[in-house]
């Protein structure tokens, strides 16, 4: 079932009771999410993502704007009658019920020709138990069961009547490191399995960046970029996205073009074509640098710390906008690294220019910069 | 899914929200009746109120006569004296004896603490009914009848304050308490300095509660006192309801009972919040 | 003391511990005295009063020993009309306000505007003087020569013959009483329901609705089985209450309850303890001695049929 949000608002009052502003937790939102693909709605905590996700369940009703199931309005309709699966960050399995009761409280809720026999509801739950690997557990309460085994239920029971939208909110935020490696290969085991189009929130870019077909990247209400996560990550369209994707971080420079030359400093690290001269921002990927000794950025070296395949330099520089600059080498090349300096020669596919004050990306040629001789 | 459905079930809603605010409603009108009725009669005149078969919702000629006789014809500024007497010493010295006792139990260790706190919790379950017979043999023969003291030793002690503080205490981190051993604090120091500060919102409540139980209390009192100068008010609205006045003077009764609720509702207004977190806390009546 | 080494840790050591458990009696020296004399003591003494018979007040002595009180008080018309009235009360007063709190609690949390009004107005009973509100209660249900009374206006109203609350019909004094308590321990209830209400999460709710569930399901399956655990503990709460009622019942009947033919179990104690026709203290402990026992039977079966049913 493919999801399309055509110019999604949605304002709440202001906490403050006295301001008569509201708060726009989503912004003019207009995207389409694919049929039967994995989706991470990615951004920091209050972008309003989870609000996005209660939108398309139906828990909230949007100011303005329209919500479609394939070519089915839904924007009116209560969550009950959309027919969403939705999995809550703490999971909201009812206490007092076993697991089996929590899985079958679904299908007790339907009506008219919709019902079905106790025995189709068991088999049905049967086959929700199996698919996310709970068989043995059916008798247990929820405090019975650990983080992840809880989890799982709570998909199960979201799963169980065949939504045609499975909605999941922070679903690994409150697992232990392991188990949110496990689950979220899981997760993308089950979403294969049953084709469901599948809409995720979380705040955790590697998370959305290891297991999404597609991810959307939102910032204050407003959709920043939208795309398979490799493209998001390579090509990012402004600063935010470029800094929120990837671990370490983006480094960033100021720096200036001038002269068909990108300069960090006073030294020219890359040609520049296709950008007008003067300032920019200058964002280079840990992997991106490549050392070498008389390369074309010069950093002061603080620390090497080995991490087995790779090795991560830490440096500083006086243009940089970090704290602190964190390159990864492999560690074959780490050998020459010592000393008071280190200095790299840039990828250029891993360097990205931004306006100075728009963060907007700059699209310009970048390539090596012409050899010494030559300058 | 259609206008019509979406037109029906708003016009559902809605009715459900009238049916909702029509009911709490009544019942706030239950409530609040009573309350307008004593004041109303209280400032109805004696003749006035006695010739309206038909009660009047309204006092055509309102009159502060009552109250005059209130403190006039009845001692009702000494009830009011003996209870506040009576409410500030019973809770000062439960608080006392609460703290102290609590601290024993969270934050000192000594052989038998365990013993000796589930014989307190035991006490939990024992109701006053059952000690009150000895209690007033006993201040009887000690010739503590028409006393304050004798009043106010029997109502300090409670256990599940003691219960409900301890819990508290022991909440505070045991690092803060390694911290001030470090530096040389006294147990009693740290007690006063640190946990009592910390433990505040816990002793407010216990005080709350405390000071509505002295305020309202009516049995012991009852039995305790037969000097009407050693009256508490709920005795002394008794006292009046049987021999008062000197007639049936209603609107001059009424005008007692508002000065008596008076004071524990300006503080219930005042306080609201932490009075109704305190007694969800650890209330009961009823 | 054994370390883990294995060793006995110098005796030292040990001194500092024993000044601190001695410090720690200190601490606690208080609570045992006031709690010895005041709770302890009369424990004991409330048992040894009721076993001896014909115990004499003004010269402190007994006949013998015996269960000769407990006979006394279970053949006394007064005491089994007490404990007759207490039972009415209780069966009455319990089940009615722990419903109607739960209605009220539903409606409140149902609510955005005013209900910080509602649940300051609803808590008022609780911090008024049982006796001076009784009075108001009094009044208006009574019926004199000079006027019928507020209650019997409003029957008349509907078209009822109008009934003197106070001094009428045991039926009908009855009723007040009930509707008083009502009125006296709703509060507490209101408020307790209505934080247990408030303390189940929305996404229950928001994953039941996600579901379809309907109203009436979702209250069932859902919020009733999340405040179940409250609702036991004020039904038990209210049960121990509600078999200890007396000052209600003084307040709108006046100190001679067994005269009005109202009087309580508790209200038979003091008056056996006290006032006219008290000076019998070892019928009073029996009597008092009975009603603990009905008492924590009934909490003890509570308790175990909540523990059944309350299941998490």
């Amino acid at each position: 079932m493919k999801v399309t949000l055509r110019e999604l608002t949605k304002e709440f009052p202001s906490r403050n009771k006295k301001s008569k502003e509201k708060v726009v937790a989503v912004n003019n939102f207009t995207f389409e999410i694919p049929d039967g693909k994995l989706v991470g709605l990615l951004g920091p905590s209050g972008c309003g993502k989870s609000t996005t996700l209660n939108l398309i369940s139906g828990l909230e009703k949007p100011t303005r704007g329209r919500v479609f199931f394939g070519e089915e309005d839904v924007t009116d309709l209560p969550p009950e009658v959309r027919g969403v699966g939705l999995v809550f960050q703490n999971y909201a399995l009812y206490p007092h019920m076993t697991v089996l009761q929590n899985i079958l409280f679904p299908l007790q809720n339907l009506k008219g020709d919709k019902k079905l026999t106790k025995e189709q509801m068991l088999q049905k739950a049967n086959e929700a138990a199996k698919l996310v690997q709970i068989g043995e557990l059916l008798e247990r309460r929820p405090s019975e069961l650990s983080g992840g085994q809880q989890q799982r239920v709570a998909i199960a029971r979201a799963l169980v009547k065949m939504p045609r939208i499975l909605l999941l909110d922070e679903p690994l935020s409150n697992l232990d490191a392991r188990l949110r490696l496990q689950t979220r290969e899981e997760l993308r085991r089950i979403q294969r399995e049953t084709g469901i189009t599948t809409v995720f929130v979380t705040h955790d870019q590697e998370e959305a960046m290891s297991i999404s077909d597609m991810i959307v990247v939102m910032r204050s209400g407003v959709l920043e970029q939208l795309g398979l996560p490799q493209d998001v990550y390579d090509d990012p369209e402004n600063l935010f996205v470029a800094k929120f994707l990837g671990t370490p971080p983006i480094n960033v420079f100021a720096g200036e073009v001038k002269n068909g030359g990108l300069y960090i400093g006073k030294q020219r690290v890359l040609s520049v074509r296709g950008a007008g001269d003067g300032s920019v921002t200058v964002g280079i990927r840990p992997e991106g640098f490549i050392p070498r000794e008389g390369g074309a950025l010069t950093c002061g070296l603080t620390a090497v710390e080995v991490m087995g395949r790779d090795t991560s330099v830490v440096c500083t520089h006086p243009n940089s906008l970090n704290s602190g600059i964190r390159a990864i080498i492999s560690s074959e090349s780490r050998h020459g690294v010592g000393g008071d300096t280190v200095s790299f020669d840039l990828k250029p596919s891993k360097v990205h220019l931004f306006g100075v004050v728009n963060e907007n990306r700059i699209r310009a040629e970048l390539t090596p910069p012409e050899s010494e001789a030559g300058a | 899914m259609d206008d019509k459905y979406l037109k029906r079930e708003r016009q559902r809603k809605l009715a459900g929200r009238i049916a909702v605010y029509a009911f709490l409603t009544l019942w706030a009108l239950m409530v609040l009746f009573p309350f307008y009725w004593m004041v109303l009669t209280s400032i109805k005149s004696y003749s006035a109120y006695n010739s309206e078969y038909v009660p009047k919702f309204i006092a055509e000629a309102p009159t502060l006569q009552n109250y005059f006789d209130a403190f006039t014809a009845v001692p009702l500024a000494r009830y009011f004296l003996n209870t506040l007497v009576f409410t500030v010493g019973t809770t000062a010295l439960m608080l006392a004896v609460t703290v102290l006792a609590a601290f024993a139990f969270a934050r000192l260790d000594f052989k038998g603490k365990n013993l000796v706190f589930t014989l307190f919790l035991a006490l939990m379950m024992i109701p006053s009914e059952l000690v009150i017979i000895t209690n007033f043999q006993t201040v009887t023969n000690l010739g503590m009848r028409n006393t304050y003291q004798g009043l106010i030793l029997p109502s300090v002690t409670s256990v599940f304050y003691i219960y409900l503080l301890k819990e508290n205490f022991e909440q505070i981190p045991d690092e803060l308490y390694k911290a001030a051993k470090v530096d040389g604090t006294s147990d009693f120091k740290y007690l006063t300095k640190v946990m009592i500060p910390i433990c505040r919102p816990t002793i407010i409540t216990v005080v709350i509660l405390k000071v509505i139980e002295c305020w309202n209390s009516y049995v012991w009192p009852r039995l305790i006192t037969d000097d009407k100068a050693y009256f508490l008010v709920s005795n002394g609205i008794q006292e009046i309801r049987e021999n008062g006045f000197g007639r049936e003077n209603i609107p001059a009764m009424m005008a007692a009972v508002v000065v008596i609720s008076v004071p524990l509702i300006v503080l219930f207004l005042i306080f609201r919040k932490k009075i109704m977190a305190g007694v969800s806390r650890g209330g009961t009546k009823g | 003391m054994k370390t883990a080494y294995g060793r006995s840790l110098p005796r030292r050591k040990a001194r500092p511990g024993h000044k601190r458990g001695l410090k720690a009696w200190l601490y606690l020296l208080p609570a045992i005295l006031f709690l010895g004399f005041f709770m302890v003591y009369p424990l004991v003494d409330v048992l040894i009063y009721s076993f001896e018979e014909g115990y004499n007040s003004a010269s402190q002595t007994f006949l013998g020993v015996g269960t000769y009180n407990y006979s006394y008080v279970l053949h006394d018309p007064y005491f089994l009309q007490a404990v007759k009235n207490t039972f009415v009360l209780v069966i009455i007063t319990v089940p009615v306000s722990t419903g109607l709190a739960l209605l009220i609690s539903l409606g409140l949390n149902s609510i955005k505007k005013l209900k910080e009004l509602y649940q300051t107005v609803y808590f008022l009973p609780y911090v008024t003087n049982t006796l001076a509100v009784g009075l108001v209660f009094m009044i208006l249900f009574k019926k004199t020569p000079y006027t019928d009374g507020m209650v019997n206006l409003l029957i008349g109203l509907f078209g009822g013959k109008s009934v003197d609350f106070i001094d009428g019909p045991h039926w009908a004094k009855m009723f007040v009483l009930c509707f008083y308590t009502v009125w006296v321990v709703l509060p507490f209830k209101i408020l307790i329901l209505t934080s247990a209400l408030a303390s189940v999460k929305q996404d229950y709710y928001n994953a039941a609705k996600v579901d379809g569930t309907g109203k009436w399901r979702i209250f069932t399956r859902i919020t009733l089985p999340m405040i179940s655990p409250m609702i036991f503990y004020l039904v038990i709460t209210g049960f121990i209450g509600a078999f200890k009622a007396y000052s209600d019942a003084v307040a709108l009947f006046g100190t001679n309850l067994n005269a009005a033919g109202m009087n309580t179990i508790v209200g038979y104690v003091y008056d056996m303890l006290y006032g006219d026709s008290g000076g019998f203290p070892s019928y009073a402990s029996a009597a008092a001695l009975i009603l603990f026992a009905i008492v924590f039977t009934i909490t003890v079966i509570n308790l175990a049929i909540s523990r059944r049913r309350a299941i998490y």
